[in-house]
């Protein structure tokens, strides 16, 4: 096995990936873990950019640690979660965890052993000549070969968009709205009612009169 | 390389489907006052264009798009049945949904964009086609289990589905990568050809990722040991809900099971044929049993669709050489007969819900015969569909399946699980004796439109008329298979 750079770069990377990914789940503070969650996702950016996926890299650094992980900080921080009570199983259940992850872990290692992907040739794919940039070749991918599962993908996040919107909308019954089509089209009639009232001479009565008549 | 516009044509049922449901999504959207009962029916028209759709491009075995598309006489038959069954639970599960101020335009949205996956998935050509369907099922199934948001035990089950469902899609992705990894190729096509061209090569990389795949199957149609999120999410759904789960569902892991397995991986039928055999006999055994202790309607039916999917596979096992294409043939006549008794069986539940009153446990049917001897019969051919009795569609589908079986050498399995299906006849016979010979604790009856229970009575006299003619709705599978594998 040669240990050229790239390669050490992969090791050192997927070890703090592992680490990190342990960490989201074992850490007891929720916004360490969402800060071990961003780096694992960094790493795992860091990967891809190993692998010269350069537009992949820079999206999961973009959407998933710019926009997604910032959402997810936001909730936790005002989330008022009492962590120790979520945290009871974590220790009972940890033992038989770890022995059924070490035994699973040992079991794949000796069936696979290393060496059953070396054997391999991945045929370089017909695009990466080098004439064309990354993201170039991957949009090419997709409005073409790919152009099939790509739509599906963007029907599955709208699914996705009705789902949330289902879920949590509510219109809620107590809620004081105004509907604008409603207040356009009201009539002076609808508010204001005018009585033609006969003029007629009325008795001056001053206040204090009319409190002792009361009595 | 150059690229080439591939042929559209193939996918007009799918865009048919798509397009009826983005313009569901702006009437919903826009038209306030009628947008309930306008979404009902653009979804139901949707669905009857697509079963033409489906019909009017009907082809041999092709591919399109790559390898990504693959259209075959299985995909168009199970497509046009899928169809019918959405529109059919559709139609009986309105007035549930209106008694239960559940009827939203997004519910039948969302129903229209499960039925899309289904269709997705049923004519995927490639790994990857087959992963985006079966997300599009799942995600939007995930969301009408947990549609009544007010009641804990759905939203309950929702939770557990959507929990486990992404548990087994994480397993089946993590054997796809393997697939991958071994053939070099997504496309089932490829696969296929890899596996038979390099016989020795990467077997052990292939094996561990089948597997994974295995399970990945095995949660979808819900069979021991993946089947404990299957009560809970049968009971704690909205009928109407359970109703699609249990039919149009079972429909698409039915396919997914025949695309995966009995196509891409075929070359390594001896060793999925073992895992199966373990999934199906256990499958019978478990669903049967337990299934006697439930008092709940919904949770007895969701046990005994348990050891249905259990009789599926066993179709999958036996195909072997000699009779391959009556093997598979059985297993799809059997998902279809159980597709349709499951439809039938929750339609019926579902039409007899009353306002806040469900029909959920066993108890509801008592003496349902006082009050209206015609849908107590047609419960009784429903019950004895589904157990099995001669005569009725279910006992022909059980035949064939169990006659492939015997055929491919399981003797004494093939006895064990007759006898496990006498022992299941005993919980369908009960509901019977409940209906007929206990006393009525109140006047519950069938009510809804009389057009729901015009097609429902329908549906139900079908499961009696096909075991009339089963030769003949049976030769239709195996010529349906002959062109599809």
């Amino acid at each position: 096995m040669d240990l050229s750079f790239p390669t050490l770069c992969f090791y050192l990377f997927s070890a703090i990936l592992v680490f990190a990914g342990l960490r989201v789940i074992t850490s007891r503070n929720p916004v360490h873990a969402v800060l071990h969650l961003v780096l694992a996702f960094f790493t795992s950016g860091m990967i891809w950019m190993l692998m010269q996926a350069e537009f992949l890299a820079i999206a999961i650094v973009l959407i998933y640690i710019g926009a997604v992980m910032v959402l997810f900080l936001f909730v936790v921080m005002m989330l008022d979660m009492n962590v120790d009570r979520m945290r009871e199983g974590f220790w009972r259940y940890l033992p038989v965890g770890l022995v059924v992850a070490a035994i699973m872990v040992a079991e794949m290692a000796v069936v696979l052993n290393g060496h059953y992907f070396s054997g391999v040739t991945l045929q370089p794919s017909p695009l990466t000549d080098g004439s064309l940039s990354n993201t170039r070749e991957l949009a090419k991918i997709i409005f073409t070969d790919y152009a099939y599962p790509f739509e599906l993908a963007s029907l599955i996040l709208l699914v996705a968009m009705i789902a949330a919107v289902m879920l949590t909308h509510r219109r809620r019954e107590s809620a004081r709205r105004i509907d604008p089509a409603q207040q356009i089209a009201v009539k002076a009639r609808d508010r204001l009612v005018i009585h033609s009232v006969a003029p007629e001479k009325a008795d001056v009565v001053t206040s204090a009169q009319q409190e002792e008549s009361a009595k | 390389m150059e690229f080439q516009i591939p042929n559209f044509l193939p996918l007009l049922p799918e865009i048919t489907l798509a397009t009826f449901g983005l313009v569901i999504l702006l009437v919903v959207a826009f038209a306030r006052r009628c947008g309930t009962s306008l979404a009902f029916y653009l979804a139901q028209a949707g669905l009857l264009c697509a079963v033409v759709a489906t019909w009017m491009v009907a082809d041999e075995l092709n591919v399109t798009f790559g390898q990504m598309y693959l259209y075959s006489p299985l995909g168009d038959l199970l497509k046009m049945a899928t169809c019918l069954i959405v529109a059919g639970g559709l139609l009986y599960g309105r007035d549930y949904l209106r008694a239960h101020g559940m009827e939203t335009g997004e519910f039948y949205l969302l129903v229209l964009f499960a039925t899309l996956g289904i269709m997705v998935l049923v004519s995927a050509g490639s790994l990857l086609t087959v992963y985006i369907g079966l997300e599009m099922l799942s995600l939007a199934s995930y969301a009408l289990v947990a549609s009544n948001r007010d009641s804990a035990r759905a939203t309950e089950a929702a939770m557990k589905y959507f929990v486990l469902g992404a548990l087994a899609s994480g397993l089946l992705l993590y054997g796809m990568s393997m697939v991958y990894g071994a053939t070099q190729s997504l496309g089932l096509i490829d696969v296929a050809r890899t596996l038979f061209e390099q016989q020795a090569a990467n077997r052990t990389i292939l094996l561990f990722g089948l597997v994974f795949v295995v399970a990945g199957v095995a949660f979808k149609l819900g069979v021991v040991p993946f089947h404990m999120w299957l009560p809970d999410v049968y009971d704690g759904a909205p009928t109407p809900v359970t109703m699609f789960i249990a039919s149009a569902s079972k429909l698409a892991a039915f396919a997914m099971a025949c695309r995966l397995l009995a196509f891409g991986l075929w070359d390594l039928i001896e060793h999925w044929r073992h895992m199966l055999l373990f999934v199906a006999i256990a499958s019978i055994v478990l669903g049967n049993v337990a299934a006697i202790a439930q008092s709940s309607i919904k949770r007895m039916l969701a046990y005994s669709s348990i050891s249905h999917m259990g009789f599926l596979l066993l179709g999958f096992i036996s195909s072997v050489p000699a009779n391959i294409h009556h093997a598979y043939a059985s297993a799809l006549f059997y998902a279809l007969t159980y597709a349709l008794s499951s439809l039938a069986a929750f339609g019926i539940l579902s039409l007899m819900t009353r306002e806040g009153i469900d029909a959920e446990n066993i108890d509801d049917l008592r003496g349902l015969n006082k009050h209206s001897s015609w849908w107590a019969a047609m419960m009784a051919i429903v019950m004895f569909s589904m157990a099995g009795l001669p005569f009725f569609v279910g006992f022909f589908a059980k035949f064939f399946v169990l006659q492939a079986f015997w055929q491919a050498g399981y003797a004494v399995l093939t006895v064990i699980a007759v006898l496990m299906s006498l022992i299941g006849a005993f919980y369908y016979l009960r509901v019977v004796k409940v209906i007929f010979f206990d006393e009525a604790q109140d006047a519950r009856t069938v009510g809804g439109h009389w057009f729901a229970r015009g097609v429902l009575s329908a549906n139900v006299l079908a499961l009696a008329a096909l075991g009339l003619f089963p030769s003949l709705a049976m030769q239709l599978c195996v010529v349906v298979m002959q062109n599809s594998l």
